[in-house]
């Protein structure tokens, strides 16, 4: 080892090594400028459900989020894109508290769920308003209706009963457009459906609790080309109902799903702007180099 | 499919058989051979005794009598008392061992904080595992006829804590059962996947009702083996009965609440039974001791048997 010296904290990186929004060497169409416009407050008259304000998250000494800043609107899919490691997985798990399950990460900045600071409320009650769809389904080891109603049970005082639950249960499924295949086998376990309809079931079961937003993290990455397509039309079905943050390595399910995009490189937020700016006149060069050539 | 190639594969497939191996490989080949059929005829031959002996001598008279005293063997009745014995006690010693080791698996495997505590523990469950029951036995009289514990068994006349009884029997033969159903549990928790644990976190659960509502109903199947292999340790054993339980012939109750009074008191087993009239103990009743040892087996073979079918069931629901 040559320098004794540890790695700086995240928040004093050399400007010249680690650079802010966006790295003024690449920054060759002004792009900073336009996306700092676009990711700000009011730059669309959409309702804001979320805001992410210069996010930084390290674990350890290790930064994954480099100052990014974004909105989440109402009625819309906001399509995280960048090669692996870039810290997709990351950002989206900080926005309902799960990095907090890992030891090692630390985090600044702010992140608010309309308005409020999602520090200051019950991670058992953020998490149930900003629920979570994973890369791989993982539906527990239960039957299909014990799947969706767990995500109901116990918010109440009183215990529901089944009866109470079914038509929570069953409108879950139905948004989850999963009711037609599995309406009448309710008690069979969800381990014994196909890796789509596990994967839809577990969309079913982040919906019941009726969330603001929902995350998912590459939700199609695991499935076959068929259950990949229907798990998009579905997508596009639920925007109207909750704001969609969707991760994806995937440039072609960015461009089919997005409403807008977000581009991260290396921890950092490079572009940012509508679907069809970004794939069609991306500012920054790294966009450029990253989605140029995909669409012909 | 061309022929031209096929009798080159059958020719070398027919080199490869055991007569053209190397000698020393035959050798070990035989005895791996030979020694595995001999157990499988040791293991056949027990089971073929038991049953002989066991169908020639077994009765429901003897079933459904209780012992007595006589002079011989027509006088002394059967083992209807100790058959209850090996039940009861090896329900009290159940009922002690599942939820210590289910809870020490959970805080363990989900907890596992403090992290030497944790290892002390697991430590310690590994020392009781390999602990002999007669020095569970002995220590466990000793620990029982303190003062403090009278509750669980006893006076005897002048005063002294007996010590002795269907719980403090119990609560010894508990830390037979316990690392087997604490491994078992743990193994199974172990097999959970994260992300199942990360799903309910991230449906806005607590780690408790995590715990309770997916990982315990997850790890059942796991629960359940290891406590039919508990309750099969208990019921077979005969050191800790001995010196707890008082082998006494009858229950001898003490008392009068209803089941307080039988928890408290003496009684005998089915494998303490076995021994006293057994050639090596003072009963010399060799054809009873055949007929309870055959009871003793056919219950927990039943034992397992049900607890398997429990645990299919319970495997059916998940997956
Ligand atoms: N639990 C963790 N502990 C330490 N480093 C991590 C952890 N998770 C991710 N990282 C690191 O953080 C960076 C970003 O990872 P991630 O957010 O998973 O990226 P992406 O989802 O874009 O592939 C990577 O360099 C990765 O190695
Ligand atoms: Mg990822």
């Amino acid at each position: 080892m040559n320098s004794p010296t540890p790695l700086p904290p995240i928040k004093r990186i050399d400007p010249s090594r680690a650079p802010k929004v966006v790295d003024p060497r690449h920054d060759t169409l002004g792009a900073a400028d336009a996306i700092a416009a676009a990711v700000a407050p009011g730059s669309s008259n959409r309702v804001e459900r979320m805001r992410i304000d210069d996010l930084s998250i390290a674990y350890g000494t290790k930064p994954a989020v480099r100052n990014v800043t974004l909105p989440v609107r109402e009625g819309e899919v906001l399509a995280l894109i960048g090669p692996s490691g870039c810290g997709k997985t990351t950002l989206l798990r900080s926005l309902n508290r799960l990095t907090e399950l890992t030891d090692t990460a630390v985090a600044t900045g702010s992140i608010t769920l309309n308005g409020d600071d999602i520090h200051a409320l019950e991670a058992t009650d953020l998490r149930r308003r900003v629920s979570m769809v994973f890369q791989q389904p993982n539906p527990f080891p239960m039957s299909i209706f014990d799947n969706v109603a767990y995500a109901i049970r116990e918010q109440a005082a009183r215990r529901p009963s089944k009866s109470a639950l079914a038509p929570l249960v069953r409108e879950a499924l139905e948004d989850a457009g999963l009711w037609d295949e599995v309406g009448d086998n309710l008690d069979h376990p969800a381990l014994r459906l196909s890796g789509g309809q596990q994967q839809r079931l577990c969309i079913a079961r982040a919906l019941a609790s009726k969330p603001e937003v929902l995350l998912m993290d590459e939700p199609c990455s695991a499935l076959d080309p068929k259950s990949t397509e229907i798990i998009e039309e579905l997508i596009t079905r639920l925007r109207e109902k909750v704001a969609i943050v969707i991760v994806t390595h995937n440039l072609q399910q960015a461009h089919r799903v997005g409403d807008n995009v977000a581009f991260m490189y290396l921890g950092e937020l490079v572009e940012y702007g509508t679907v069809e700016q970004v794939f069609n006149a991306p500012r920054a060069e790294r966009t450029q180099n990253y989605v140029g050539g995909v669409f012909g | 499919m061309s022929t031209s190639t096929q009798p080159k594969v059958v020719h070398r497939r027919g080199k490869d058989t055991v007569k053209s191996w190397p000698l020393p490989d035959r050798i070990a080949y035989f005895s791996c051979w030979a020694v595995g059929i001999g157990l499988c005829l040791v293991a056949a031959g027990l089971i073929l005794f038991m049953l002989n002996k066991g169908l020639q001598y077994v009765s429901l008279d003897l079933i459904f009598s209780n012992p007595a005293v006589g002079s011989d063997q027509s006088q002394t009745g059967g083992f209807l008392a100790p058959l209850l014995g090996t039940v009861i006690l090896t329900l009290v010693g159940t009922i002690i061992a599942i939820p210590l080791g289910v809870a020490t698996a959970i805080w363990i495997v989900e907890y596992g904080r403090p992290t030497r505590l944790a290892r002390a523990v697991e430590s310690g469950i590994e020392v009781v595992a390999g602990t002999p029951s007669i020095v569970l036995g002995i220590f466990g009289l000793l620990l029982f006829s303190n003062g403090i514990f009278s509750f669980m068994s006893f006076r005897a006349l002048g005063g002294a804590v007996a010590g002795r009884s269907f719980l403090t029997a119990g609560a010894m033969m508990s830390l037979i059962a316990l690392p087997l159903i604490f491994t078992s549990t743990r193994e199974a928790l172990q097999q959970v996947p994260a992300q199942v644990r990360e799903a309910s976190y991230a449906l806005g659960k607590t780690k408790w009702s995590t715990i309770r509502k997916v990982l315990i109903p997850t790890a059942r199947p796991g629960i359940l083996t290891g406590t039919a292999l508990g309750m099969g340790r208990i019921a077979g054993d005969t050191a800790i009965v001995v010196i707890l339980l008082g082998a006494t012939m009858q229950i001898e109750k003490v008392g009068s609440a209803p089941i307080v009074s039988t928890l408290r008191g003496t009684g005998s087993t089915l494998t303490s039974y076995v021994y006293n009239n057994s050639p090596a103990g003072e009963g010399n009743a060799p054809q009873k001791a055949y007929a309870a040892a055959f009871v003793l087996l056919l219950l927990v073979l039943a034992l397992n048997f049900g607890i398997d079918i429990l645990s299919r069931r319970s495997k059916k629901e998940i997956v």
